[in-house]
């Protein structure tokens, strides 16, 4: 085979396959722009014939779906702060303090992860029952407190601290916590970044303990409305379309603009066989 | 204060939180799954009584539980074949040096893995439409019949795989790429002196020098898929015929639609073994296909 023909091959497959990939999203979006039941004719429309509104204006102003987008924001943005607080510090302890048993905790916390979340769900559900907080903001936040894999996540970049700063600014006095805050923080920038990106979409996407502990419409996140929604509007393909547009838009925005984070917390997390 | 202090302060908070919110219900759900914990329980402690082993003798004589069993095991066993395999093509082609605007791509395949999985369930339920869905439209141009995807038996399950193949292969891509960069270039730089072909050198020195990477993203990708709910959820809710309900919709449904705590407890148990099962013989085969 010549080379030239091999290299058209190659890009002739990629660009079937992006194309194949980024379809269906493609065609969510324009559905979201169809007038009511436009996409159920035959043979199914790709563009809409007269793009409209309708759909978005029914979502929010018949629906209140704001009302849920707010949800997701508010929970996200907590879930994120939360991670953030408990991963960092335990991160970097795990990486550069020294303390007894810490090797031996750190392994009993990375064999931790065979064991799936799901089972914690329904003595979690039970405690938060007893504490009133199902169907509650921080009821949908517990999980999100502290994660093996994010102490993982930044244990693993802390360890490229040099000891000798952290040991040069003990011997100018500087206490544990302002070492912390002023020496190890700005070094951990990357990996803030990362934590940040990989706990707010992790929670923006979370579907079933959501789907649990939120029992009531009005406290619930868009993901879980929009799955009680198109159970209920089983032939609006437009109008659920523009939903799907909603819940997608805020994720793909936020990798669009951090990408590069993104993808580098998926490198190191998955590094840990 | 010390710095062993100071580090007891820094890693306090997550390991309490930890123990709370995840070490305590892991017990805890392993004794609810010997007790009758149902709505009552919930109410008060008191009508909780110990069954012993009752609710997994009781799961083995439900023919759902079997079902359940029989449908994520196919999911597991079908599903992450391709999905592996999918990913594989697509890091070799993002890998190939002839390939252009590579960055552009990378990020083109991998959007979907970023997308809401409940949001993209509910999209596909329409693009699988019988007979709206431009999935059966592409395929009537190809003169196969339309297919009624997520009301027939036998292809409600592959439809669901489908969804999950495309949502979730790039995330497998952006591992194996990393994997294949790590190839050391005069490696194959050797095999084409030696005029070795295309294949040759990816039986030779590309699959061999990726196997461990192979085997941890198939059990990363092995554990995702044993946890398949959101997709039947909202797409079949486990039907047609129960052949979507999977284990873990079973749990949610005997847990949180019929308030038997105990017997859904019984149900994650299960689910946790047979993960664990699974993926100490993935680990057991590698390891006899690495020392031979």
């Amino acid at each position: 085979m010549k080379p030239s023909l091999a290299m058209v091959g190659v890009n002739a497959a990629l660009a079937a396959l992006a194309a194949l990939t980024l379809f269906p999203l493609v065609w969510m979006v324009c559905a979201s722009f169809m007038t009511p039941g436009e996409a159920s004719t035959y043979p199914p429309p790709m563009l809409p014939a007269s793009a409209t509104l309708v759909n978005y204006r029914v979502l929010f102003a018949d629906y209140g779906l704001i009302r849920q987008a707010f949800n997701s924001l508010l929970i996200s943005l907590c879930a994120t702060a939360l991670s953030l607080l408990f991963n960092l510090s335990a991160g970097y302890a795990f990486a550069k303090l020294r303390f007894r048993g810490r090797e031996r905790i750190f392994r009993l916390l990375l064999g931790a992860l065979v064991i799936p979340a799901q089972i914690t769900m329904m003595p979690l559900f039970f405690m938060l029952k007893r504490m009133g907080l199902v169907n509650s903001t921080p009821g949908v936040l517990v999980p999100w407190l502290a994660s093996v894999f994010g102490i993982y996540l930044v244990r693993q970049y802390a360890q490229s601290i040099p000891d000798e700063l952290l040991e040069a600014a003990r011997i100018d006095g500087a206490g544990e916590g302002r070492i912390f805050l002023q020496v190890v923080l700005p070094l951990l920038k990357p990996i803030v970044v990362t934590l940040a990106v990989l706990a707010f979409m992790g929670s923006w996407n979370d579907f079933m303990w959501p789907l649990i502990v939120l029992t009531d419409r009005d406290m619930q996140t868009l993901p879980v409305a929009l799955a009680t929604l198109s159970r209920e509007h089983v032939q609006d393909v437009e109008l659920m379309m523009a939903g799907a547009v909603i819940t997608v838009l805020p994720v793909l925005v936020l990798f669009f603009a951090l990408q590069r984070y993104y993808l580098q917390g998926l490198l190191v997390g998955s590094v840990k066989g | 204060m010390k710095p062993t202090q100071a580090a007891w302060l820094f890693v306090l908070p997550a390991l309490m939180a930890i123990a709370v919110f995840f070490v305590v219900p892991v017990a805890a759900a392993l004794l609810m799954s010997v007790t009758d914990f149902d709505i009552y329980g919930l109410a008060d402690l008191g009508n909780v009584r110990f069954i012993g082993l009752a609710n997994y003798l009781r799961l083995v004589q439900t023919p759902l539980f079997w079902q359940a069993l029989f449908n994520t095991l196919f999911f597991v066993l079908v599903g992450v074949p391709l999905s592996v395999a999918a990913s594989l093509v697509a890091a070799l082609l993002l890998n190939s040096p002839l390939a252009r605007l590579k960055g552009l791509y990378r990020t083109a395949l991998f959007v979907p893995v970023v997308t809401t999985l409940a949001a993209v369930a509910v999209m596909w339920r329409f693009l699988l439409h019988t007979r709206y869905g431009l999935l059966n439209y592409g395929l009537s141009s190809l003169n196969i019949s339309p297919i009624d995807w997520l009301g027939n038996p036998h292809w409600a399950m592959p439809a669901i795989m489908l969804l999950s193949v495309w949502k979730n292969f790039g995330y497998n891509m952006i591992i194996l790429l990393a994997g294949l960069q790590a190839i050391p270039a005069d490696q194959y730089e050797a095999a084409h002196l030696e005029g070795a072909g295309a294949f040759t050198v990816f039986r030779h020195i590309t699959l061999p020098s990726l196997v461990p990477m192979l085997l941890m993203v198939s059990i990363l990708t092995m554990a995702a898929h044993f946890q398949l709910f959101a997709e039947p959820y909202v797409m079949t809710q486990g039907g047609p015929a129960q052949r979507t309900v999977t284990v873990l919709y079973l749990m949610y449904e005997e847990g949180f639609k019929w308030w038997s705590l105990g017997s859904g407890s019984a149900v994650a148990f299960v689910l946790f073994l047979f993960m664990f099962g699974f993926t100490v013989i993935q680990i057991q085969a590698a390891r006899r296909w690495g020392t031979t």
